[in-house]
């Protein structure tokens, strides 16, 4: 036991390990532990993401800033340039105007009134300079004669009388804005001297480096031009340029006015900063314009050259962006709204998978329980059935000494308590026995056999079981089987009977008048059944006028109303009539070729019905109807559970229809094999004893008023091979036999039998009506009597003498019908009448064999004694004369001819010389006489057969092989019987040799 | 009172019968040979069984001596002997004697002495059964006819 529950605990363990390594991790569940990581991963990515976003489109803002900014520098460095370049061209022009009318003409056209007044004039074509000067260029000797001409002496810049110089440079015309200068000296000025010196040696306007400038401190340049005395060849060398220079014109650029006044011109002037850088000497740049500190946007500058016309100078422009650039909205918004989405749509993800992992965590849990469950069920199971077993072993010895102890002499008192500890344990067995067949289900240890078995044999057992309970309580019980439905069918028997015998035990458990009435026929009938159901219906008979018509009659078997009205009469012959059909076209319709055979069993009854709360848990165990069925009729309710199972094992389904006080009908099918001929021929043989042969072709007549219960009664005598009529009462059984037995149409017999149902029987009784006006033989045939038998559930005795003496005189068959039992009456009814026709042809039964073997001198060869013993009884009972012999040899010795037996029965398994040969021996000896007695003489006569001596020689074997056939036919042997005798077969044997 | 304890021996044989057949040590060829005996032979059955009785002594003789004896036992003998004591067995519905020479049989033609042997035994005790419970059965129906041949001529 102990090992047996290891085993069980191993098997539990074995399970879960099972269900470990089956557990399918998904790709979520693999990496559970990641998922955390993941979603930061993600939150990271999405951020990143974002930032690349923004950056993406902060970088485009920047571009076309950028753009806008390079083009409005641009803009502005062109436009300054090109002012300025005006201012110079026109500077140029006054230079070349002071060359033509104050050196050309002689006298000068000008003096400083005259260039005062025209440079005032002309000084809107000049907007950026302050104004313009024209210095003479005088050399030291010319100092004082210049001076003495203009009435005043040289200054310096810082109006001191200039030192001595190589040369002077002296303002002699000035526009009025700079009249301040007139008179200075421009070669003392640093910026203005070098400029000088560059202009007339490159005869183009110079620049200086802005500087801060006289009177207005702004920032400027001073613009020089040369202006020469005479014309100068083509390409005059730097001295042939300061040789002819006569004078410098010059004009003061007030750059920082200058620009202001252009920015002012130009839109989006605020948004930007401008700087103008003078950078001839890259490393260190001047300011021309702007602050050099000024704040602004230094990231972002865009530089522009300016050409001024020098190019000794040069000079650019850097624009910024006063302010910084501003925060760009949109990208930041959508990097944040892609942010958001980002972190949701992980959010989401995360709480899914997470999600995942709990509910497939869960999802293996209660795998893991229900594994654990199944597991702990299997056990449970295996625990019920060990200890049924456990339990059924010593059950069965208290059972088996109670049984020996009641086969002693006990007194009555101890009898009774044996016998009620006999009873009690057999209950308990019982018991034992469903609890253990429902825990064999449960555990799936239950397998069916497929044996073959006689369906209807079985059928006839169960009600035999049934037939006292039935008899007492007065309930008719009845089977019938569709013709249609194979003799033998291939299938667990012992199962099937189970089944019925517990549908039907609960029928009669629970009925108490009326009927209980099994049916079997095929499952595909119902179809017919269904046909014929409405074809009634259309007929426009509905039950109820059956109903009323029948006085409460119902047209099932008893006549009491059933739950399910489809086994009532309307439907139910239908069935035959189909049934019949078939039978009719039988003969060309060889059997069907399917390999199974699906069968429907009816067990209906008019018991108490079922309540109908309580019929949802029918087949669940242990439960009955409600708790007082248990008490009133006793069980344990694991039946039909058990019905349940085993029916579905057999490939079928049960379901029932129960009306509460009408009573119930369980039906199922089931599937089984058909028998395969030859295994069905076998079969035949040992099943076919049950019923006897004897009375094929005998005629009966059933009498009964209630067609369902008449089929069965004709269904049973079927089965004994007896042809039936069915009259549905006496009188027209009288007329018909009166009327010389054509009335009916048919060519109907003289029937042998008389079979009358009690119900009808004493109904007409109450009427007056006597059997005995079934005067049988007033119509003048020489027709034996038929017998009369009685069908009856339960008949007292008062009724039995009643019977007896209204001409029943023959037999009562109590009900339940089976075909064995019918068997029996009949012999017994008609065993007498046998010998009384002893000369009728009767090709069956034992009378006939007496006939054949009657007188005949029979020789038994077998070695063993108590078999030539039991043969040559045998024979003798059927009136033969028997002599015998222990071997081959002396059988030998006693056929030498001529020889006066009919017939010999040899065994074949004898030693020295067995059957086999000492047949050849026999028959060599036989075919020698037989030659010389057609050339010799004749010999006596008595016993030879058509003028040759062949004595019929019959094997006894005990197996019933072919070959053993085959062989016993080869050595000149001419049929076998099996050993020990049956009637059946030695009658076969025989009749071929004896028939003449 | 004669005929009562008639009725209640043939209540007791039919008893003994049914428990026998039961037990699945006669069976249905039993019953024809009682069938067998009539007015004509009235002690068919007994004396057939007589006949078995004498002669089964002897087949479980040679058979225990044949297996006993020799080292080598005659395998194919005692399959011999054995054929005889089933054949008379099946006759008389023997049906338990019968099964266990089927086994003893199936042992000797493997040559499995071991298996024999416990064959034997095994045929011995069924044997012993059989016989004591037939004799006990005889003895019933010896007593039957005595009290019936009593009543036969008093109704006579």
């Amino acid at each position: 036991m102990g090992l047996k529950m290891q085993s069980h605990q191993s098997l539990a363990v074995r399970l879960n390990e099972q269900m470990g390594t089956k557990r399918g991790y998904t790709l979520i569940q693999s990496y559970r532990a990641w998922l955390p990581k993941f979603l930061i991963f993600w939150v990271f990515l999405m951020a990143i993401l974002s930032m690349f976003i923004y950056n993406g489109m902060d970088a485009d803002n920047k571009v076309r800033r950028k753009e806008v900014l390079s083009s409005m520098c641009d803009q502005r460095a062109r436009m300054l340039q090109d002012q300025f370049s005006v201012s110079v061209n026109h500077v140029h022009a006054l230079a070349i105007l002071v060359s033509t009318f104050h050196y050309y003409k002689n006298p000068s056209a000008i003096d400083q009134e005259t260039f005062a007044e025209y440079t005032a004039r002309t000084a809107f074509e000049r907007p950026l300079l302050s104004g313009v000067a024209y210095a003479q260029r005088v050399v030291d000797s010319e100092r004082e004669n210049f001076e003495r001409q203009h009435g005043w002496t040289i200054k310096t810049m810082k109006r001191e009388p200039s030192p001595l110089r190589d040369e002077y440079a002296p303002v002699i015309f000035s526009q009025e804005t700079v009249s301040y200068i007139e008179s200075l000296d421009m070669m003392s000025g640093e910026e203005d001297r070098e400029n000088i010196l560059r202009s007339r040696a490159t005869g183009k306007a110079v620049l200086t480096s802005p500087f801060r400038l006289l009177g207005s401190h702004h920032l400027g340049v001073v613009l020089t031009f040369p202006v020469y005395k005479s014309k100068l060849p083509s390409s005059p060398t730097v001295e042939e340029r300061i040789e002819a220079t006569a004078g410098y014109l010059g004009g003061a650029f007030d750059v920082e006015s200058l620009v202001e006044n252009l920015l002012g011109q130009l839109a989006g002037n605020q948004a930007f900063l401008v700087n103008v850088y003078d950078i001839t000497n890259s490393s260190d740049p001047l300011i021309m314009y702007g602050h050099q500190n000024q704040d602004g946007d230094m990231s972002l500058v865009h530089e522009s050259k300016l050409d001024f016309g020098d190019p000794f100078r040069k000079h650019q422009m850097i624009c910024s962006y006063h302010q910084k650039a501003p925060t760009s909205w949109t990208a930041l918004t959508t990097a944040f709204l892609f942010f958001v989405i980002g972190l949701l749509v992980g959010y989401i993800l995360y709480g899914a998978a997470i999600h995942i992992v709990k509910v497939e965590d869960d999802f293996h849990e209660m795998q893991e329980l229900k594994g654990r469950a199944e597991a702990a069920d299997v056990a449970k199971s295996q625990f019920l059935a060990t200890v049924s077993h456990e339990i059924r072993t010593p059950m069965n010895g208290i059972l088996g000494m109670l049984a020996l102890l009641l086969d002693t002499d006990l007194s009555s008192t101890q009898r009774d308590y044996a016998q009620t500890a006999q009873a009690c344990g057999k209950a308990l067995i019982a018991l034992i026995n469903e609890v253990l067949d429902r825990a064999k289900i449960e555990a799936g240890k239950l397998e069916l056999e497929a044996v073959p078995f006689d369906l209807r044999s079985i059928l006839d057992d169960v009600l035999s079981l049934f037939s006292e309970k039935s008899r007492n309580k007065g309930i008719e019980l009845a089977v019938f089987v569709s013709d249609k439905v194979p003799d033998i069918v291939m299938g667990d028997p012992g199962r099937f009977r189970q089944v019925i015998t517990n549908l039907v035990g609960n029928s009669v458990k629970f009925t108490e008048r009326g009927h209980i009435f099994v049916k079997v026929h095929l499952a595909e009938s119902p179809k017919a059944m269904m046909n014929g159901k409405s074809e009634s219906t259309l007929n426009g008979v509905p039950n109820e006028d059956v109903l009323t018509s029948g006085g409460c009659q119902f047209k099932t078997l008893s006549g009491c109303e059933a739950a399910d009205d489809r086994n009532c009469w309307d439907t139910f012959k239908h069935l035959i009539d189909d049934k019949e059909f078939r039978y009719g076209s039988s003969s060309n319709r060889v059997a069907t070729n399917e390999e199974y055979v699906t069968l429907m069993v009816c067990v209906e009854d008019t018991g108490i019905g079922i309540p109908l709360r309580a019929q949802d848990r029918v087949f669940m165990p242990f439960m009955q109807a409600d708790s007082s069925t248990s008490r009133n009729y006793g069980g344990t309710g694991i039946g039909l559970s058990i019905s349940k199972c085993l029916v579905e094992l057999m490939g079928g389904q049960i379901s029932f229809i129960s009306r509460p006080h009408v009573g119930s009908t369980f039906s199922f099918t089931a599937v089984f094999g058909r028998c395969k001929k030859n295994a069905f021929d076998e079969m035949k043989k040992p099943k076919s004893e049950d019923l006897p042969s004897g009375f094929r072709g005998l005629k009966a007549i059933v009498v009964d008023g209630k067609p369902v219960r008449a089929a069965v009664t004709k269904y049973h005598l079927k089965r004994l091979g007896i042809l039936v009529e069915v009259a549905s009462n006496i009188k027209t059984v009288t007329l018909s036999t009166k009327n010389g037995s054509v009335t009916s149409g048919r060519n109907i017999m003289h029937p042998d039998i008389v079979l009358v149902e009690k119900d009808l029987w004493i109904s007409i009784e109450d009427g007056g009506f006597c059997v005995r006006q079934l005067d049988w033989e007033q119509n003048g045939h020489m027709f034996k009597l038929p017998k009369m038998i009685l069908l009856a559930t339960n008949i007292s005795n008062a009724e039995f003498d009643k019977a007896k003496a209204a001409g029943f005189a023959d037999t009562v068959i109590m009900k339940p019908l089976r075909a064995s039992m019918i068997a029996a009456c009949l012999q017994q009814v008609l065993g007498i009448g046998k010998k009384r026709q002893q000369g009728r042809d009767m090709p069956n039964g034992s009378s006939f064999l007496q006939s054949l073997l009657c007188g005949k001198k029979i020789l038994v060869v077998d070695d063993n004694m108590v078999n030539r013993r039991v043969a040559a009884g045998a024979l003798k009972k059927f009136g033969a004369d028997v002599d015998c012999a222990e071997s081959g040899k002396v059988a030998l010795k006693k056929l030498q001819l001529p020889h006066c037996f009919d017939a010999c029965f040899m065994d074949i398994q004898m030693p020295e010389m067995d059957g086999f040969e000492a047949t050849r021996r026999i028959r060599q000896m036989e075919s020698q006489a037989n030659q010389q007695m057609n050339g010799g003489p004749a010999v006596e006569e008595s016993t030879c057969r058509k003028g040759e001596w062949h004595v019929p020689i019959l094997a006894m074997t005990a197996d019933v092989i072919h070959a053993t056939y085959d062989e016993c036919l080869k050595c000149g042997m001419d049929g076998y019987v099996s050993k020990p005798f049956e009637e059946e077969n030695l009658y076969q044997a025989v009749a071929k040799f004896f028939k003449s | 009172m004669l005929g009562l304890g008639a009725d209640r021996l043939r209540a007791d044989m039919n008893r003994l019968l049914a428990l026998l057949f039961h037990q699945g040590v006669l069976d249905e060829q039993f019953l024809q040979l009682q069938q067998l005996q009539d007015e004509s032979s009235p002690n068919f059955v007994s004396e057939v069984v007589n006949i078995y009785f004498h002669e089964s002594e002897k087949l479980l003789r040679n058979l225990r001596a044949l297996l006993l004896d020799t080292e080598l036992s005659d395998y194919k003998k005692m399959g011999i002997h054995l054929n005889q004591l089933m054949g008379s067995s099946s006759s008389i519905g023997a049906k338990r004697v019968r099964n266990v020479c089927v086994a003893f049989r199936a042992a000797s033609e493997q040559n499995n002495r071991a298996g024999c042997l416990r064959a034997l035994e095994l045929l011995e005790h069924e044997y012993c059964y059989l016989k004591n419970k037939l004799h006990e059965l005889f003895q019933i129906e010896q007593q039957r006819a005595l009290s019936a041949g009593i009543r036969y001529p008093m109704q006579n």
